[in-house]
């Protein structure tokens, strides 16, 4: 081994952000044709020492040398030429161009005649070399999300990367692509590349690295272990600190009366399709139901009707209140909190502070509203005190939102969400995209609310999330419910034929 | 090139200094001057020479600095209208129309009359002021109206009312009201005159000849009222909001129609009680060309005051300056050659918000 030198290097890598030190003398290497993954929670420091390694960042001090040669990238652009590619988590395509427009965008080579047929074989010819199939006529609009990460993959191919990082790959992927992408990656590392796999999921972790560097709050808990032999414990552990429960306690209890009641509701979509068709359901109080299916069967538009934000057809009562076709402002005052699918493009604004986040709701009522003005020092404390409470990890409660992590931005929400103690809770994908540590707390947090005697929908694609959580589970297909079954003696088989469109059989 | 340092941009990762737009701001202006002076320079002129003339011509006495003022006044006003609009992501460019059309709508309360013609003034100008701001309102209202409501791009909407507004004054002033066949109305009765500095005369010989009038203080309150409209006010927040993103105010449970229709007409009160400021405090007449594209400069205005009110007021008085300025120096396109560039330079200094510098020696840079 000390003869090959290794294909990435790094050495007592230190970056220092004013204020934080987000990566602490940490050492990386990546050995040719292997697979290596890098783990952590978020704003553990995985995406920053990654940056560094593509150009972006240039660290305070440290050593990095590729295929032993020392190297000191001022732009990515000298990171690109000495072979290292990063397939990014949100893809960098032009939606309206081709696919081989978008390997070639930025490229010097073709000049000025642009004889696209020529470089669409070429590119067929790379698709073939790795099993990366997509139509390089195809516009980026026209592809599924899994294609269109192949397109970022080929685009590094393309560009003569043999070492590849996988900023979070799968964080966008449905199972089966999953599967693609791994039998993939095990092409590419068979074929000579070198890849490493940035993810905080620790079943793929497993399943396709060789070895494995953990981060925790910019330190490295573990360097370069190997993969076989560590359990999925001790990797939380190395990640968290701590003992990770990878199963919340839930205890038994007896729903109450009816809060909320569904029935016949059926909405479109964005496109005008029918996304919703009669729906009939029934929520009560200290009751969590999860609402099963895959991503696209109308899960998202239900949340959007009963919270007032989509309009429908149909009835949607919260005790006893008609609220369907309403403002939002009206389930709110009903005592409906909120926790939306999409955290940044709809639970927060990224330029507004965490204070005025938190008040987003409640900025009208005392002691924060004050007649037509805002008690705003009275606003401070009381995010101050969520802030504390919900253990959100910013410098101030000035910080602006969009420099948050995901977790500690879904942390805000549920702050939010939580602290107005609503009667009925609409939570769609809570946990999406989060570590362990932050899944575990956010769960925690369902659990209480449950406990309160708040009713719970949860719309989760965990299964085992959902399993774990709900009192019942209704699974959706195409807009309808297919089944409503107990949690508890579920079978999963049965709600992985429903979620595939078998209504359940009436016994 | 072989420099012993290198200058680099940095992204920012923390948070800007509280001074530094200030200081980008200043720094543009000093930096405009300097361009314009080796313009100058460059065609033969005496930069200084201009230079002291401009600062003589715009605040070199009390007489001239209340020129200034007055040119200032109605820029105030716009800059505020266009930066409650711009808070709110509403790009409305309509402020022109807006002016006009309260220009038009204080006008009929002498014109018509709607208040008897011996009325006291404080009546007639109270009347004058109220029916500004409508008129404003009205002329915000339709496209605020059509944005909220059908999704009509409010840009194009405001743009083309301008227009409207200044040919329905047209037809008025040639057809209805002309004053013996001038493109204007008779002259308005001293009761509808805003107070002038220059009516204490009598007992202070200084204000002899000074024209500032109570429309600056219009502006002024106009400014503190916003100040804390966007810093203290449940409104102000909602408009932060709804600007920052709509769509997490609709989950908030925000009215955005209402905020959108409302914000539009603020924003052209504001725009219109700048077109009763100016025919009662400074041509005493509906009269065509009232605006000396205040509209748009007051676009400018907003923009490089980053929406804040007090800077509004600062930024209205230097681009008051250049507009008498302009009518004081030959080539009068200076002033507009100064305006562009700092225009220029402010927009070209947001790098330094963005991006920090850093200077690297060489022999630093092999870590």
């Amino acid at each position: 081994m000390a003869d090959t030198p290794y294909a990435v290097e790094m050495k007592d890598i230190v970056i220092r952000f004013p204020g934080v030190l987000a990566n602490d003398h940490v050492n990386l290497t990546l050995q040719k044709g292997e697979i290596h993954a890098l783990l952590g929670e978020n704003g553990a420091g995985k995406s920053t020492l990654m940056n560094v390694l593509a150009g972006l960042y240039k660290p305070s001090s440290g050593m990095i040398s590729i295929h032993g040669e020392t190297v000191n990238f001022n732009s990515p652009k000298d990171a690109i030429a000495k072979g290292i590619g990063m397939v990014h988590q949100h893809f960098m395509l032009v939606p309206t161009q081709s696919v081989t427009e978008n390997i070639l965008l930025g490229l010097d080579d073709p000049k000025f005649i642009m004889n696209l047929a020529e470089y669409d074989k070429k590119i067929l010819a790379l698709q073939d070399q790795y099993g990366l199939k997509v139509d390089p006529t195809a516009k980026i609009w026209q592809l599924s999300v899994g294609e269109q990460q192949r397109v970022e993959i080929l685009k590094t191919l393309y560009r003569g990367a043999n070492i590849l990082i996988f900023d979070e790959p799968t964080a966008v992927l449905a199972p089966q692509e999953i599967d693609d992408l791994i039998q993939t990656m095990r092409s590419m590392v068979a074929m000579g590349k070198s890849i490493i796999f940035i993810s905080h999921k620790l079943q793929e972790v497993t399943a396709v690295a060789d070895r494995l560097t953990v981060l925790r709050k910019g330190v490295a808990t573990a360097e370069g272990i190997r993969v076989a032999g560590v359990t999925r414990e001790k990797l939380a552990e190395l990640m968290v600190g701590r003992e990770v429960v990878f199963r919340v306690e839930k205890k038994p209890q007896k729903a109450g009366d009816v809060i909320l009641s569904v029935e016949g509701v059926s909405a479109e979509n964005n496109k005008g399709i029918k996304a919703l068709n009669n729906i009939s359901l029934e929520l009560r109080k200290g009751e969590i139901l999860g609402v099963a299916g895959v991503a696209g069967n109308g899960q998202s538009e239900l949340a959007e009707v009963i919270t007032g934000l989509r309009p429908c057809t149909g009835s949607i009562k919260i005790n006893g209140e008609e609220v369907a076709n309403q403002r939002p402002s009206k389930a709110i005052k009903s005592g409906v909190s909120h926790i939306p699918e999409d955290r940044t493009k709809v639970g927060t604004a990224p330029n507004l502070t965490i204070t005025e986040n938190t008040i987003m709701k409640n900025y009208g009522d005392a002691p924060i509203g004050n007649g037509w003005s805002i008690n705003f020092t009275e606003a401070r404390e009381y995010a101050r005190g969520l802030k504390k409470a919900y253990d959100i990890l910013a410098p101030s409660v000035r910080t602006m939102a969009r420099k948050l992590s995901g977790g500690n931005l879904q942390k805000v929400i549920l702050a939010r969400e939580i602290s107005s103690s609503p009667k009925m809770m609409v939570a769609v994908q809570p946990t999406r995209g989060l570590d362990v540590g932050a899944i575990e707390a956010i769960q925690t947090l369902l659990l209480d609310q449950r406990e309160r005697g708040t009713a719970i929908l949860l719309v989760s694609e965990e299964l085992e999330e959902l399993l774990s959580l709900s009192d019942r589970i209704a699974v959706i297909y195409e807009g309808e419910i297919m089944g409503i079954v107990d949690a508890e003696n579920a079978d999963i088989n049965e709600i992985g034929l429903m979620m595939t469109g078998t209504k359940r059989s009436e016994q | 090139m072989n420099l012993p340092f290198s200058i680099r941009f940095e992204k920012r990762t923390d948070d800007v200094p509280k001074w530094l737009p200030a200081a980008t701001a200043i720094g543009s202006v000093v930096i405009a001057f300097l361009i314009s002076g080796i313009v100058l320079a460059f065609i033969g002129g005496e930069p200084l020479r201009v230079l002291k003339f401009f600062f003589e011509a715009t605040f070199g006495n009390w007489a001239v600095f209340s020129d200034t003022l007055v040119k200032a006044t109605p820029l105030i006003m716009i800059g505020l209208a266009c930066s409650v609009a711009f808070k709110m992501k509403l790009w409305n460019i309509g402020a022109e129309g807006q002016f006009y059309a309260g220009a038009f709508f204080a006008s009929l309360v002498v014109l018509v009359p709607l208040v008897p013609p011996d009325a006291p003034k404080v009546i007639t100008l109270g009347a004058m002021v109220v029916m500004g701001m409508i008129g404003g309102a009205i002329w915000g209202f339709f496209p605020g109206f059509l944005k909220a409501r059908y999704n009509v791009n409010e840009i194009i909407t405001t743009l083309m009312l301008n227009y409207v507004a200044i040919f329905w004054n047209n037809f008025w002033i040639f057809d209805k009201w002309s004053d013996a066949g001038f493109q204007m109305t008779p002259t308005f009765p001293k009761t509808a005159w805003l107070p002038r500095l220059a009516d204490l005369a009598r007992e202070y010989p200084v204000f002899s000849g000074i024209t500032l009038h109570v429309g600056v203080v219009f502006g002024i309150i106009a400014a503190v009222i916003m100040w804390w409209v966007f810093k203290r006010s449940r409104w102000g927040y909602e408009i932060n909001l709804i600007g920052d993103n709509p769509e997490a105010a609709r989950y908030a449970g925000l009215n955005i129609t209402r905020n959108i229709i409302l914000v539009m007409m603020v924003s052209g009160a504001l725009a219109g009680l700048a077109g009763m400021s100016e025919i009662s405090g400074v041509v005493h007449r509906l009269q065509e060309k009232i605006s000396a594209g205040y509209g748009f400069t007051g676009i400018i205005v907003a923009w490089l005051a980053k929406l804040n009110p007090f800077a509004v007021i600062i930024v209205s008085i230097l681009f008051g300056a250049l507009i008498v300025a302009g009518r004081e120096i030959q080539p009068a396109g200076l002033a507009y050659l100064l305006q562009g560039i700092i225009l220029f330079m402010v927009i070209s200094s947001d790098v330094l918000l963005r991006y920090q510098v850093r200077i690297v020696r060489k022999e630093q840079e092999t870590v």
